[in-house]
């Protein structure tokens, strides 16, 4: 057949079974075309056929003959203007279409991984409508998701994109606060360093690269949540033509577990060993291509005794219970004391008690996971991946080969989005281990519905809170009671368990504490990182509980919460005196101005969270509800927090920071990136970045916690001043002069009204045997143990949000409106992106209040596919404004401390409570189920 | 093993019945292959041998009046049905319910001829259609042959059609008159799968105050699109009052078999769902009917 593919026609005989993903991508190369899900679902695919955006993955290759294609990298040259858009990113936007120069100046690309869909849809849309409102928009991105959840971004970018088209005027650049106290490259507004390549479909992802004779791998999964292994044949797969290796358990040469911090995982189970939830791997098999390798899983006969599935942690907890691993079914009983509970609440004038419960929600990052293992002449073997965590990573890899660590280089590539879902190990040692014993590359990739049933989620949980307090509302003393179900394998669950406990009685001050968590292993998917790290679960009982409350005391439930505030001063529930950086009332007094200021009632507190009918429709009631919550930055608890990263300038002028940190969507490498040029006081588009990489890049830590930009961010600038230093003490001598007196401008040292070319220098330093290059090993300030009482945590961000719902009482449909989000964040050092960031974790929390459920019954997923496990839309996302609140913390880089995680949390229970003034509903189960909304209000007396 | 061995871009009816005759091993037609492709994909359908594509077809991509009908061929693409104003002008149930299938990209291929042979309970374009009393257009070795809509229902997610020998190519609509209007209507849940808690399409001939006919299709209320003729049958004649539409719900409740579907809605949220659909449906249909015989109402919806 033949067909025109991005301008240029293309003669090629469709295969069986293909789709014009396929085709596109595996014969064609034109790997910008992305797959998310494979089931019509993310949008990822979106490419144009004949003028119409399609999903390629469902669309028969054949069927396009004839036809015309465009894919993401034919997009340049549709543009039919090439506009200027101001000096500063004219070199970096040449030559794009008008759209892709808005998404990358409007910070619209963060993972990256959508993208191309956004843009072909996008492309598609002003094709047919020039000058499109917001809500034509949302009908035409309604199916594209992004789970960075740029939709704002993406709709702003959209319209000025549309402007520019229309007008020949160079796209408009977005109007974003700056930091209040910005410097010369830190606190302004800077696009990313791989922005470009992303808009492009340039962007390498794992899955787009191949290597010569590279085979397929697929692994085999026992699909029964609990059972005993009792037979596996795998004699009829290893006799597939095409099948180049199948390995059982007995085929591991090194170590057979695995896991983050508890080795509890089995690489494979084997005979007579135990599967404990349906995603366990019995075989892994490696073949030709990918259809062979699945073709050879159906001929692995498995025969399993099973058993009863333990299903929930409060089960599992049952002395009668069986036990999952040996050492019993308990992962971890956190405690938390402090004063005396039964002493505060006799002291207490009311006490109320309610139990919430929490669904598992999968991170459903667009991009699945996907490792490819390369084994290398020199006898040492490449694992290519996307994940949070390479060096540990490396060092799993190696403990199964029975490696040393060195043996082994993971060298990170582009992540479709993580949000704590790929710091576990998914197919990198399985990879591993076919590419050695058949000396070939293998791919490892996941499909969607792998990914679902496989991949760590979110913590179930079960929070009982009991709660007492004067009648002023001064809070005296809370009790928690936490389940945490995490699942078949400990994962990170003792350290996320651990944070919804600390974290259990919200941010505030109270004489008396006692919280308990059980963390359970059960027969479900594993449980561990989730963005929010078990806050999320633990803020939303305990600020459902703090309106309970001030409803109970007829108090105003913003003044009950700024009454009890941490503030400087505080001693926290684990004991932590905190001396600085509490921006929590100021978080909560921004919104509430802002609250003021949007609903124009004089800031009258009973007028402010009323329930209100919309004129014209008197079954829509409408309110507002308010939560805070507050985050720990880093890892704390008493774990050695540390990151290396490495400076390096190079003779051209350049300047290049490497570190293994990962860089997931979030922003990582632009702050880096800012850092750096603000130390050096250069232009940042002289600061290259390079990532992930643990041969060349020194080990950055777990991107976790929201840790990064304050640990590996203090390791760049320790590192950037450390080379500054010795270059400054180089040109010192040479000029005999104090080295203070030495200065950085943009590309230029100056020594003593002299102006050398910063690239000289590199010279200079060779000459006198330097390296032009630093290392530096940053140790954050060190933290106790939970139990004694002193500093848990090195920095804690605070955030308060007011989000206004709408509830429809004839149906119990409920949707958001608007949320106001203020985080305090110490120092705002990357505006646009923590825009991004604030944009995006406000709709993954409102997903986690309205949308996402991940259902498993009797130990076996049920959402198996992404049709079944709904994320938000454009079309759900509400107004965000966002207001950024700066308490600087002395040791962040420049003041700053972690954003990732806080700027999600308050959502769910602003969300929740929101429901409640608007209807009189209570949420006490996630996610907010409609049917139960509608039968409380039609039952309610 | 591929989920096809061969696709065939079918350039005329004739090839595409006969390929499915003689295809030498299963055959299956295809046009947006939204829900066959998956079916495949995700083994819930054996891999075929052959899928005929139907996509091209003069007789199966036309929509047009022809005579007094509106004819919707099979693979009309729903995003085209969505912006037809001669759909929208006799049939905008219609434009209502191919405006919620699927999401945007899935509407640029799926059609209404493979929502309605996938023969699922609620599919909004077989409920929209029932209620504007369509007829099939069928294409088989020995010529058409038309066939009214609720026949080629056998159960959820089996049509009556031959696969092998039958072709569904269209729809035949009846063009609406003064004083006809129709509506579509439903309800979804945020989470889980995107198929409608409770749908409803209503067609109605209005007269003065009178409900002088009507035709109300609802689903998810059985193993079939369901008529709920018998609220019909009570409604026919009757002015539009609030009362009467209650007692009209009473049967409509009688006659449809709701069901608990786990994790979707339970049978009381569906029953109380049927009440605000029946409400907002009758109600937009009736307005609709008022402002183009020229009587009063404005059309809110």
């Amino acid at each position: 057949m033949q067909l025109k593919i991005n301008g240029n026609y293309v003669s090629v005989e469709p295969k069986p079974g293909e789709m014009l993903v396929d085709l596109l991508r595996e014969r064609l190369g034109l790997t910008g075309v992305k797959v998310g899900c494979n089931e019509s679902e993310c949008g990822a695919c979106t490419v144009i056929v004949n003028g119409e955006p399609v999903l390629s993955c469902t669309y028969p290759s054949a069927k396009a003959a004839g036809k015309e294609v465009w894919t993401i990298e034919g997009l340049a040259s549709l543009s039919p203007v090439h506009l200027s858009t101001g000096a500063e990113q004219e070199d970096l936007l040449r030559g794009l279409h008008p759209l892709q120069q808005a998404f990358v100046l409007y910070g619209a690309v963060q993972c990256g991984f959508c993208i191309p869909g956004q843009l072909m849809t996008a492309h598609a849309l002003l094709s047919r409508n020039p000058n499109p409102t917001q809500a034509d928009i949302r009908y035409a991105l309604k199916d594209t998701l992004c789970r960075c959840a740029g939709y704002p971004t993406i709709e702003r970018a959209i319209l000025a994109a549309a402007e520019a088209l229309r007008t020949g005027k160079p796209v408009k650049p977005p109007s974003i606060p700056a930091s209040h106290m910005p410097l010369e490259v830190i606190g302004t507004i800077q696009v990313r360093p791989d922005a470009v390549e992303k808009v492009t479909g340039e962007a390498v992802y794992t899955d787009d690269l191949k290597f010569p004779g590279m085979l397929h791998g697929r692994v085999k999964r026992a699909g029964i949540p609990h059972g005993i292994l009792r037979r596996l044949d795998v004699s009829k797969a290893r006799a597939l033509p095409g099948v180049a290796a199948v390995l059982t358990a007995e085929d591991i040469p090194g170590e057979r577990y695995h896991g983050l911090v508890i080795f509890d995982w089995p690489t494979l189970v084997g005979i007579g060993e135990r599967v404990r939830y349906v995603g366990d791997s019995v075989a892994i098999v490696a073949a030709e291509s990918r259809e062979i390798a699945s073709q050879a899983l159906d001929l692995i006969e498995a025969e399993y005794e099973l058993l009863e599935p333990i299903c929930d942690p409060v089960a599992a907890r049952s002395p009668d219970a069986p036990a999952i691993h040996p050492q019993g079914n308990l992962l971890k009983h956190i405690k938390v004391r402090k004063g005396d509970v039964e002493q505060g609440f006799a002291e207490s004038e009311v006490v109320l008690e309610h139990t919430f419960h929490t669904a598992f929600t999968d991170h459903a990052f667009i991009e699945p996971e996907c490792s490819i293992a390369r084994p290398t002449e020199d006898g040492r073997m490449e694992v290519y991946v996307g994940s949070q965590i390479p060096y540990a990573d490396r060092n799993q890899v190696a403990r199964a080969l029975g490696w040393p660590e060195e043996r082994v280089r993971v060298i990170g590539q582009l992540m479709g989005g993580g949000f704590g879902g790929k710091e576990d190990i998914m197919g990198q040692i399985h990879a591993a281990l076919l590419a050695n014993a058949v000396g070939r590359p293998v791919k490892l990739l996941f499909d969607r519905h792998e990914s679902l049933l496989v991949h760590p989620k979110r913590h179930a949980t079960q929070i009982r809170v009991k709660m007492g307090a004067r009648r002023d509302g001064t809070l005296v003393a809370v009790e928690t009671e936490l389940y945490g179900d995490t699942g078949a394998y400990a994962s990170l669950g003792e350290k996320v368990m651990t944070r919804a406990t600390t974290h259990s009685t919200g941010p505030y001050e109270m004489p008396h504490v006692r919280a308990d968590c059980y963390a359970m292993y059960t027969n479900n998917p594993p449980a561990g990182a989730f963005r929010g790290f078990g806050v999320t679960q633990s803020a939303f009982a305990i600020e459902s509980m703090m309106d309970m409350l001030a409803e109970k005391l007829g108090l105003d439930r913003v003044e009950i919460r700024r009454k009890n505030a941490l503030k400087v001063g505080s001693v926290t529930n684990t004991g932590q005196y905190l001396d600085e950086s509490v921006g929590l009332r100021e978080c909560i007094d921004r919104v509430i101005a802002e609250m003021d200021r949007l609903i124009g009632q004089g800031g009258d507190p009973a007028a402010r969270f009323a329930s209100r009918s919309v004129p014209g429709a008197p079954h829509l009631r409408r309110a507002w509800g308010f939560a805070v919550a507050f985050k720990n930055t880093g890892l704390g608890g008493g774990a050695p927090d540390k990151a290396s990263a490495e400076v390096e300038l190079f003779a051209d002028g350049s300047l290049e920071v490497r570190t293994s940190s990962a860089e997931l969507g979030q922003g990582l490498v632009t702050v880096l990136r800012m850092i750096v040029a603000q130390e050096f006081n250069q232009p940042p588009s002289k600061v290259k970045v390079l990532v992930m990489d643990t041969d060349l890049t020194p080990d950055g830590g777990p991107t976790t916690a929201s840790r990064q930009t304050y640990v590996s961010g203090n390791a760049a600038l320790y590192a950037a001043r450390t080379l500054r230093q010795a270059i400054a003490s180089t040109l010192a001598e040479k000029y005999d002069v104090p080295p203070e007196q030495v200065r950085f401008v943009e590309g230029l040292a100056q020594v003593n009204g002299l102006s050398l070319p910063l690239g000289e220098v590199v010279a200079a330093m060779r000459a006198e045997g330097r390296e032009p290059r630093a290392l530096y090993e940053y140790w954050a300030p060190a933290t106790s143990p939970l139990g004694t009482g002193g500093k848990m945590h090195f920095a804690y961000s605070f955030a308060a949000q007011a989000a206004e719902v709408e509830v429809n009482t004839r149906t119990g449909e409920t949707r958001v409106l608007r949320v106001i989000a203020a985080n305090d964040v110490g120092r705002a050092l990357n505006p646009l992106g923590l825009q991004g960031q604030v944009e995006g974790g406000v709709v993954m929390g409102m997903g986690n209040a309205l949308t996402e459920h991940f259902i498993v019954e009797n130990g076996r997923v049920f959402t198996d596919r992404l049709a079944r496990y709904r994320i938000p839309s454009i079309i759900q996302t509400p107004e965000i404004i966002s207001i950024v609140v700066e308490h600087p913390t002395a040791e962040g880089p420049y003041g700053a401390k972690g954003v990732g995680e806080i700027v999600s949390i308050p959502t769910t229970p602003a969300i929740t409570n929101a429901i409640y003034n608007a209807v009189g509903v209570r949420v006490d189960s996630l996610p907010v189920d409609q049917e139960k909304i509608l039968l409380a209000l039609q039952n309610a007396p | 093993m591929p989920v096809w061995e061969k696709y065939i871009l079918a350039a005329s009816l004739q090839e595409a019945l006969e390929a499915a005759a003689n295809a030498p091993g299963t055959a299956r037609f295809i046009a947006g292959g939204t829900d066959l492709l998956l079916d495949l994909q995700q083994g819930r359908h054996p891999p075929v041998h052959t899928l005929i594509d139907i996509t091209a077809l003069a007789e199966t991509t036309a929509l047009e009046i022809r005579s007094d009908e509106l004819f919707i061929g099979a693979a009309v693409p729903l995003s085209r049905i969505v912006h037809s104003p001669v759909v929208m002008e006799h049939a905008q149930a219609l434009a209502e319910a191919s405006a919620l299938i699927g999401g945007p990209q899935v509407r640029n291929t799926a059609t209404l001829g493979g929502n309605v042979c996938h023969a699922l309970p609620a599919a909004d374009g077989s409920i929209a259609l029932l209620a504007l009393n369509a007829s099939a257009e069928i294409a088989g070795r020995n010529g058409c042959r038309r066939a009214p809509l609720g026949e080629l229902f056998l159960g959820p997610g089996r049509s009556a059609l031959d696969p092998r020998a039958e072709l569904l190519t269209g729809f035949y609509l009846p063009l609406k008159s003064s004083g006809q209007a129709s509506a579509h209507r439903r309800v979804m849940r945020p989470q889980g799968v995107a198929i409608a808690i409770l749908n409803m399409a209503i067609w109605l001939a209005r007269q003065d105050d009178l409900i002088q006919d009507i035709r109300i299709a609802v689903g998810p209320a059985g193993p079939k699109p369901l008529r709920a003729v018998q609220a019909e049958d009570f409604l026919r004649g009757k002015p539009y009052r609030q009362e009467t539409i209650a007692q009209s719900l009473d049967l409509l409740l009688a006659e449809a078999r709701f069901r608990t579907s786990p994790h979707r809605a339970s049978a009381e949220y569906r029953r109380r769902l049927a009440g605000v659909l029946l409400e907002d449906a009758l109600q937009a249909a009736w307005q609709r009917a008022g402002i183009l015989s020229g009587r009063q109402g404005t059309d809110r919806s």
